[in-house]
């Protein structure tokens, strides 16, 4: 059915249709509906979109350090003075890094997976930045590492994995605690209850 | 019309698929309805009533109503969340392995009651700390015959001749006899193996979890239904890999930490 819409449509909005169909939710309507809105929009601001797009992947790098997003490198919260580099917090996504540092609790650094171990997705441990993390603690400093991933199946596989690899390596290992809703996803606690797991954060065996 | 709106079953969680912002289509699996998809909205916001009951692999009861393009789940209690599983990344990998296979294994909307209890099972007995590598194994082998392909495990597949204590060949049908002509998806398989197959064929779950395999026959048991599956599915299972990389971790009793680069 897709396809025959497609094929009914000229080739240029065809092609966007195409190109929004690949971004994660946008099914075949959506995308339609997105192209058709493009279509009637003034060509600055179609402009003003497109270069935005260029812009974000053409100046915004990932810190050598803690893998964030960033414009500079090493990132500002990796090059501020009155940030704790004996503390890392491991976070699945650069939106996690922002939900905690809303609730001001954790004063340390980051280190974002950019993922979480899912097998049923493909998702492999090497396919996430957990080889890194590896090498930060053994390069030494670090005196405790927060695993601050996603309260939910792939996000405690992905916790008790890391805690596999770090524990070799002496660091003290906590996780934050289990006020965090089962199931959810951390970029939308909201700042009480997050703030909450931080103070109570437990140490793995 | 005429059709109820909603309807009540139970289910296990398969998969989780992310949609939009908050969403997620879950693959469930129901005794009554086979494989479901549903939509569970707002689902990955912290308030979420469904969250903490849908999550992968957990057992709950559920309200469904039917939506046009796809069905939506209006409500969720949980059953069984195998908290000793979640606990635990050796079962954690076992039970995420066990639901793909049942999902590769299950058709969407059609009833299959004893492929769903023998989930229900595996799960239970995956909590309540059995042989897991066992577990799989016997999983394996009786997904495959309620979907339908049961190996051909006394008799050989072409001569009819009941299989001799000597090497056979085992391929995604069953076993072949020393004297029959070679098929390529077949392999040489040990009178051992054989065993272990017939013995988990034959019985119940608890039955068969007595068995006490010696863990070499139970790897060699685990290549030739791997093997099999692959055949069967033309595809591996997604997370036997992973499977078999925390199994290689657990066996070392530690995980070589990767060399820093
Ligand atoms: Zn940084
Ligand atoms: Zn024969």
């Amino acid at each position: 059915m897709q396809h025959q819409t497609i094929a009914a449509t000229v080739e240029p909005v065809a092609r966007l249709i195409d190109e929004f169909h690949k971004l994660p939710g946008i099914g075949p309507k959506s995308a339609q509906r997105l192209a058709y809105y493009l279509l009637r929009m003034p060509e600055s601001q179609a402009r003003a979109l497109a270069d935005a797009i260029i812009e974000v992947k053409e100046k915004i790098v990932y810190c050598s350090i803690c893998f964030n997003i960033t414009d500079v490198d090493p990132c500002r919260i990796c090059a501020a003075e009155d940030r704790d580099p004996t503390r890392v917090c491991v976070v699945e996504e650069p939106l996690d890094v922002l939900a905690i540092e809303k609730t001001r609790e954790f004063r340390g650094r980051y280190h974002v997976l950019h993922g979480a171990v899912s097998p049923l997705e493909g998702i492999r441990p090497e396919d996430l930045r957990i080889d890194e993390l590896v090498a930060r603690v053994r390069a030494g400093g670090i005196d405790e590492v927060i695993l601050a991933t996603n309260p939910n199946q792939v996000g405690d596989a992905t916790a008790y994995y890391i805690q596999r690899v770090l524990q070799p390596l002496g660091v003290r290992l906590t996780r934050l605690a289990r006020g965090l809703p089962m199931g959810g996803d951390l970029e939308y606690a909201d700042e009480v209850t997050l703030s909450r797991a931080f103070a109570n954060r437990q140490a793995l065996s | 019309m005429g059709a109820p709106r909603t309807y009540r079953t139970e289910g296990i969680v398969l998969r989780r698929d992310n949609l939009g912002e908050a969403d997620k289509i879950l693959t469930l699996v129901t005794p009554d309805h086979g494989k479901v998809r549903a939509l569970a909205k707002a689902i990955r916001r912290p308030k979420s009533k469904l969250s903490g009951h849908l999550d992968l692999f957990c057992r709950s009861q559920l309200l469904i109503a039917k939506g046009q393009a796809l069905d939506i789940v209006a409500g969720a209690a949980m059953i069984d969340g195998y908290k000793h599983v979640r606990d635990d990344l050796w079962l954690t990998s076992c039970a995420i392995y066990l639901v793909e296979l049942i999902d590769r294994f299950s058709e969407e909307n059609l009833e299959n009651r004893a492929l769903y209890r023998l989930l229900v099972e595996a799960l239970e007995a995956l909590d309540g700390g059995r042989n897991s590598e066992l577990l799989l194994r016997y999983v394996e082998l009786h997904a495959l015959e309620l979907a339908g392909f049961r190996p051909q495990l006394r008799r050989c597949l072409v001569c009819g001749r009941e299989i001799e204590p000597e090497t056979n060949r085992f391929g995604p049908n069953g076993v072949t006899c020393a004297a029959c002509p070679i098929d390529s998806t077949s392999r040489p398989i040990s009178v051992a193996a054989l065993k272990v197959l017939r013995f988990l064929q034959a019985n119940t779950l608890p039955a068969a979890m007595r068995l006490n395999a010696d863990p070499r026959v139970l790897g060699e048991v685990e290549g030739q239904l791997r093997r099999a599956i692959r055949t069967i599915l033309e595809r591996e299972l997604k997370s036997s890999e992973f499977l078999g990389l925390v199994r290689r971790q657990t066996a070392e009793g530690k995980i070589a930490a990767p060399t820093p680069t």
